[in-house]
């Protein structure tokens, strides 16, 4: 044996034990392995989040210096990209002007008209600042970032953005810098928004550029209603100089104080911004992405013969994606941090780590053997590929390792990274996807096991031989049958996953409460942020309508206060260039009203025309709200790149600006005043927040609206079965067209064959079972018992009076004798005729019996079985002539007949030792079974070769069995019977003449007469329970309490007979003419839904368990669940599936079904849902 | 330099989501189809038409990659950068990979050694992926020296085919066709069509004829899956006769 036999042997056997591990105990497993991916995974979350979103770093400006470009030791929290000098220092100037106090006879446009004008100035004075020291002279042309073109795309900007010179910009580059041009301009408004780009604008618009302060902030409309306007003045220096910044600012804040600002300046805030991704890059890039999709697709295509497909392909995709997280992370830990870009390796990671071995483990395990245990199955499945997955997994490491010796540093990450990648992915598919497969296998296999075993399943323990003898007493069975799957196990498997999901939102009202919670939480939200300005809105309500004599007195602002004293000490009012203008005049103005003679008096219009200038937390960082791609879009006009860089802000100067009403009237363009007004501004204004408001709520509606729809929709395409009413009908699916989910994938589906039990020439009339045996009557007349569990026929009884000889005669015979029995009543016999027509030729291969026809009566034919009963081993037929006999099953001899009745037995009850006969004129009969046991004293002429049989406690072939009529009801009812049912000592009939009766068993005492029906009873359900339900040609089902004889409900739900009746514990199940099953709930009557079938379906219905339904159809049983209506499976009977319905369905005590398919009897087992254990 | 690579390399997938929603026709609807598709000549048009496709493709989106990373936050125009090659380049790439493609099949079927090594689609697919990210190394990844460069991409080449080919007649075919691009190349540079920034090979670059051998090897992957195609139809026409 070489090496590599050992070698082979060695990693076979050890795939072996693993998968044997893996599939005992999955949930551990999977548990352990979703840990170790969590656990990989967590060192990702220190890594920055990929987006192209700037990070930010705060300095001191005191001690600040410009940054070393190499990293200088250990400077703890700073970042790396923290180097060298940023690409331009921005210093904004923060101007807040406003005109005041508010005259009544400005215009709008004052409003920013005269505080626009402000800014000429103060750029003018910005850019002759000059600051001297013993350093020398600087000035802000030295310092400032010097741009040269814009960038050639962009010609439109070429007049309002600065070329060749200092990048400073302000609203005053919309005129040129130049005061002349604004002072002409008749409409500044419509020249600010000249530039604006029409459309949809999210980034930095010129506006914001200029003004420096969003455009909403900006407060230059015609609807201030603060008037108070509001922009920057922005200069970019390439340089820092702090006494030239510190003497600029000493000087603004000399000529304009702001006299309550308490903003911070003695920070910097730095700003790097990553790399942007353009168009032209992201190309390759989602083609990379592209070509993955389709590697991913075409791969997991490939999974099959699985339970889920779709499971498996997600597994499969969990395992690449989780163990390439994993090599990320585990190379974070290590020291490793990645430096290539993620977004870009990422495909060829996939590509490189594969999903090949996932698809050869899922292929090796799905072609084991399908009969082994599932461990087993996994574990050989595994050990069958181990070595070509360990050759692959060398050959791989082999390359990535050839890859890591060409030292070129990207390669080389990359291979470390794809090292890592596979070997976290060998221990994801080894331990993860192995066990989500044997889970799947497992699921796999109770479908198996269903087809694989059509007969065994739910079958009591093996029966002791194929002859099954008398011996065996019918065991009574006091509860009926449940077979062995617990519903939710068989619902879980049948039931489509989109309607698990419908029936779960149903249950929950998930839906409902999270549109209420939503819903909550958006008004919440609403009314937090407040978009509207609601609050604004109704603190300036609030406010105009308070008291007027607050406003002028004490409870001013305490800045109001304060201003006086600056005025008195300004020092910089002599200095100013132009004509000082009154720094504060509002201050003034309250100083007279306080101190001096009042002008005018408080005005009582003045308090909400008083502008207030504030200064808060939000102007210190003003930037912050702008656009995160405002920075990066001005640099980007000169054609300079941020990406990868970084700026620094320096704290913004702030500047207070008060004009007089005057100032603003001298400032006039001779246009503004002849502008047509809004008449009334302020009223526009509400009125523009009323729109606001409205426009929302008119789209938060429209929204819930739109919601409620779609979940309606959903719910109607998700939830195509109705409850209450006749909707879709469901038809029965033919053969291959079995029923698919939404993905295809039809649900597992045992091919249940029935079993086929022929014998009869004719059309089965009657058919009787006790749980052990079955017997049927066929038109004929023929008599079959057979086991019911193997389906083997234990005897024939032919129609005695018939040889084989007559009956070849009779075949001859176009048209057979006709009895003349029915005198009294309706005659049946056309019934009869047509199938004797119609007698298949199949009857030669049962040999008759040659002991059977020794009846004396009967010379060339005999009354034909109109019903029959099975109780133990005795067969009670009841015939056409109004005879009584009881033969014996097994041996198939009659024991004892009655002749007592003439009219036909129409119905027949056997319990106990009772037999109850309806009879054809109405009359009810009662008869008594007695068992004798003289031996030895055999009335009936008993098979002469078959007297060895063993003793049995009931029935011997030795006993004497007589049957005595103990009671007859003559006129039990006015027409002939047509239902008897008996049960817990009760007989029940029902007839066409309307009324239902009960008897008592023991004593043939009348108990009741039930009356309620319309029409002639049709159905008639009793059990133990005493439930009795009953079901009229009228189409009414009334369910009666036996005990008192009252009806409990009566409900309306067929539109022509009720043909069928059954009950579980909870409710009642019905068919009608007009082919639809109707489930009622039973305690209220209340129909929980209906199932419409395909016209001419049978109307036998049968209960299987608690929540399955059988019913017969063309050539077919359907199996249903009744928890929720939906057709589990059909059988089909035969191959002619056409043509014959299934008239009659008896339910087994071994959950199997019997029913009548033409001449043959078709014996069905349930398929059981047995959870496989290891 | 953008010309560069993309001269020849054109020959990979991605314009294949045509070919499969094309392909799925061929397989579902037998109506009419059928007699087209079988058809012989028109079966080779098509096929011809979606290697054309798909070279043209790649030509064109390798050739992006050459594309230097300029940040421009208004991207001039995304439509010329796309087309940032000559007219010709994409179509000479279209025709070679169309030749290619078929070329590769008629040969196995002619030296009568069907190739049977791994003939699927998700194994197409890894191979075009592979393909791609040795274009994206050549033109993103620093390398310390051009000879590193080409040996690398050549190795990386060599890996391509023994993962994804392994035939002998695949082997033989990449390597005259990249020798035969590279002359042609050489010719067109010498005669001053177009010529490289940096040429250290002659006047083109080294790696080139490595990208030629990987991109023929991937051509001829699709181009049999494509074949493999008719022959499973005439396969299906010879059950239902």
């Amino acid at each position: 044996m070489t090496l590599r036999e050992q070698l082979r042997e060695k990693i076979s056997a050890a795939f072996y034990r693993h998968g044997l591990l893996c599939a005992s105990y999955p949930v551990p497993i999977i548990l352990f392995t979703s840990a170790s991916i969590l656990t990989c995974c967590y060192p990702l979350l220190r890594l920055p989040l990929p987006g192209t979103g700037p990070v930010e770093f705060t300095t001191g400006l005191r001690d600040y210096s410009v940054p070393f470009h190499e990293p200088q030791g250990d400077f703890g929290e700073r970042p790396d990209w923290y180097r060298g000098p940023p690409v331009a220092y921005i210093q904004q100037v923060l101007v807040k002007a406003a005109v005041s106090p508010w005259d009544n006879s400005l215009v709008p446009v004052d409003v920013f008209r005269s505080p626009l004008g402000r800014v000429f100035n103060l750029l003018e004075e910005i850019r002759n600042h000059v600051h001297s020291d013993s350093s020398g002279i600087r000035s802000l042309e030295s310092l400032c970032l010097q741009v040269t073109d814009l960038f050639p795309g962009l010609r439109r900007m070429q007049s309002v953005l600065p070329e060749h010179g200092c990048l400073l910009v302000s609203p005053g580059n919309y005129w040129q810098n130049q005061r002349e041009l604004f002072d002409s301009d008749p409409d500044p408004f419509k020249t600010i928004q000249k530039h604006e780009p029409k459309g949809l604008h999210t980034s930095a618009t010129l506006r914001d550029l200029l003004f420096g302060v969003p455009v909403k902030y900006s407060g230059v409309s015609h609807y201030n209603r603060k008037r108070v306007v509001t922009y920057t003045i922005t200069v970019v220096l390439s340089s820092y100089d702090a006494r030239f910044l510190g003497s600029l600012r000493a000087r603004l804040k000399q000529l304009h104080p702001s006299a309550n600002c308490t903003l911070r300046d003695d920070h910097m805030v730095h700003v790097h911004f990553k790399e942007e991704i353009g168009i032209a890059e992201l190309i390759p890039l989602v083609t990379t992405y592209i070509i993955l999709f389709a590697y991913i697709y075409f791969s997991t295509r490939k999974i099959d013969m699985v339970k889920s497909k779709w499971g498996l392909a997600l597994a499969a995709v969990v395992t690449v994606l989780s163990s390439l997280l994993m090599s990320v992370g585990l190379c974070t830990l290590f020291g490793l941090t990645p430096t290539l870009n993620g977004g870009e390796i990422f495909p060829y990671l996939v590509v490189v780590i594969g999903l090949e071995n996932v698809l050869v483990l899922t292929k090796s395990v799905v072609s084991t053997p399908v009969d082994l245990e599932v461990k087993l199955r996994i574990a050989q499945g595994l050990s069958n590929e181990s070595w070509s997955i360990m050759k692959n997994m060398a050959t791989e490491l082999c390359i990535i390792l050839i890859g890591y010796f060409t030292l070129v540093p990207a390669i080389q990450e990359f291979c470390l990274f794809a090292v890592v990648g596979l070997v976290s992915d060998f221990f994801l598919q080894m331990f993860f996807f192995t066990t989500v497969l044997s889970i799947d296998i497992r699921r796999m296999e109770l479908a198996d096991l269903n087809r694989r075993l059509p007969a065994e399943a739910g079958m009591p323990p093996p029966k002791p031989g194929p002859l099954r003898t008398r011996e065996v007493p019918p065991p009574p069975r006091p509860s009926p049958h449940t077979i062995t799957l617990q519903t939710p196990a068989f619902r879980n498997l049948r039931l489509p996953k989109r309607l698990r999901v419908v029936y779960f939102l149903a249950r929950t009202r998930l839906a409902q409460r999270i549109i209420m919670a939503g819903t909550v939480i958006w008004i919440g939200i609403l009314v937090y942020t407040d978009p509207a300005g609601i609050r604004t809105y109704l603190a300036a309500q609030v406010s105009e309508q308070s008291p007027l004599g607050d406003t002028g007195g004490g409870g001013l602002p305490p800045h109001l206060g304060v201003a006086p004293v600056f005025r008195g000490g300004d020092p910089t009012s002599t200095l100013s260039i132009h004509r000082a203008p009154d720094p504060t005049p509002l201050p003034e103005n309250q100083s007279q009203g306080h101190h001096g003679p009042p002008r005018a008096g408080p005005i009582p219009q003045s308090p909400p025309a008083v502008p207030q200038i504030t200064w808060g937390e939000e102007d210190e960082e003003g930037w912050r709200r702008l656009s995160f791609r405002h920075w990066p879009s001005l640099f980007s006009y000169y054609n300079i790149t941020l990406a990868k860089r970084y700026i620094s802000i320096l704290p913004v100067i702030p500047i207070t600006v008060h004009l007089t009403p005057q100032e603003a009237i001298d400032a006039r363009h001779p246009q503004d005043t002849r502008h047509p007004q809004p008449p009334i501004p302020k009223i526009s204004a509400d009125l523009q927040t009323d729109l606001t408001l409205y426009k929302v709520a008119a789209l938060g509606l429209a929204a819930g609206v739109l919601l409620v729809l779609l979940l309606f929709c959903l719910y109607r395409v998700l939830c195509p079965r109705n409850y209450g009413q006749n909707g879709v009908p469901h038809g029965r699916r033919r053969r291959g067209d079995l029923p698919c989910d939404d993905y295809g994938y039809s649900p597992p589906v045992s091919e249940i064959s029935p079993l086929l039990l022929r014998g009869h020439s004719m059309d089965i009339e009657c058919l009787a079972s006790d749980g052990m045996l079955l017997a049927s009557c066929c038109l004929a007349g023929q008599i079959r018992v057979w086991d019911a569990q193997t389906g083997d026929c234990l005897t024939v009884i032919p129609n005695h009076g018939m040889t084989g000889a007559q009956e070849s005669e009779l075949r001859r015979r176009t048209t057979p004798s006709r009895p003349t029995l029915f005198i009294d009543q309706p005659d049946l016999t056309p019934l009869i005729d047509t199938n004797f027509t119609s007698q298949p030729p199949s009857h030669l291969s049962t040999p008759p019996s040659p002991s059977a026809y020794a009846s004396p009566s009967s010379a060339s034919s005999s009354p034909s079985v109109w019903a029959m009963e099975l109780r133990g081993n005795l067969i009670a037929a009841g015939r056409s002539s109004g005879k009584l006999e009881l033969w014996d099953a097994v041996e198939g001899s009659l024991r004892c007949s009655n002749e007592d009745g003439v009219s036909g037995i129409t119905a027949l009850a056997f319990l106990n030792n009772r037999i109850v006969a309806a009879r054809l004129n109405g009359s009810l009969d009662f008869f008594t079974v007695e068992i004798n046991k003289p031996l030895g004293l055999l009335q009936y002429r008993g098979p002469p070769g078959r007297s060895s049989m063993p003793q049995s406690p009931c029935y011997s072939s030795e006993d004497v069995i007589s049957c005595q009529l103990t009671r007859s009801v003559q006129c039990a009812h006015q027409k002939p019977i047509t239902v008897l049912r008996a049960a817990a000592g009760r007989v029940v009939t029902g007839s066409q003449d309307h009324t239902v009766r009960v008897y008592r068993l023991e004593d043939s005492c009348c108990l009741f007469t039930l009356q309620g029906h319309s029409g002639g009873i049709t159905a008639i359900y009793i059990d133990q329970t005493m439930v009795l339900a009953s079901g009229g040609q009228d189409g009414a089902i009334c369910l009666w309490d036996v005990l008192t004889g009252s009806r409990v409900s009566h409900v309306y739900g067929h539109c022509g007979d009720v043909t069928s009746l059954v009950c579980t514990t909870s409710c009642v199940i019905s068919s009608g003419l007009d082919d639809l099953i109707c489930i009622w709930d039973r305690s209220t009557g209340i129909k929980l839904y209906s199932i419409q079938q395909e016209v001419g379906c049978g109307a036998s219905l049968g209960v299987i368990s608690e929540s399955l339904l059988v019913t017969g159809g063309q050539g077919c049983v359907s199996f249903w669940d009744l928890n929720f209506g939906d057709l589990l499976q059909t059988v089909y009977l035969g191959q002619s599936s056409d043509g014959q319905g299934v008239r009659q369905l008896l339910v087994l005590d071994n959950a199997a079904i019997v029913c009548d398919f033409g001449s043959e009897l078709s014996l069905v087992y349930v398929p059981s849902v047995l959870e496989k254990l290891d | 330099m953008s010309l560069t690579l993309t001269a020849m390399s054109g020959r990979a997938v991605t314009g294949d989501q045509q070919q499969w929603s094309r392909s799925g026709e061929m397989q579902h609807s037998r109506g009419p189809y059928i007699s087209v598709i079988t058809n012989r000549t028109t079966n080779l048009l098509i096929r011809g038409a979606m290697l054309f496709s798909v070279g043209v493709f790649l030509a064109l989106v390798l050739n992006l990659l050459q594309v230097q990373r300029n940040i421009t936050l208004f991207p001039p125009d995304v439509i010329t950068s796309i087309f940032s090659s000559a007219w010709w380049v994409p179509l000479c790439c279209g025709t070679a990979a169309a030749m290619i493609g078929l070329l590769y099949p008629c040969i196995d079927s002619r030296l009568g050694e069907p190739h049977k090594f791994k003939r699927e689609w998700s194994s197409v697919m890894r191979c075009v992926a592979v393909f791609v990210g040795i274009n994206h190394a050549s033109a993103k990844v620093d390398f310390a020296n051009n000879v590193q460069l080409s040996l690398t991409l050549a190795a990386l080449s060599i890996g391509l085919w023994w993962t994804f080919d392994r035939s002998r007649s695949g082997f033989g075919l990449g390597i005259c066709i990249a020798f035969l691009g590279t002359l042609v190349t050489q010719l067109l540079v010498y005669n001053g069509v177009f010529q490289y920034t940096s040429p250290d090979f002659l006047y083109i670059r080294s790696w080139l004829p490595c990208i030629f051998f990987a991109g023929v090897i991937t051509m001829g992957n699709i181009g049999r899956q494509l074949a493999l195609y008719e022959y499973k139809f005439i396969q299906d026409k010879s059950h239902q006769d």
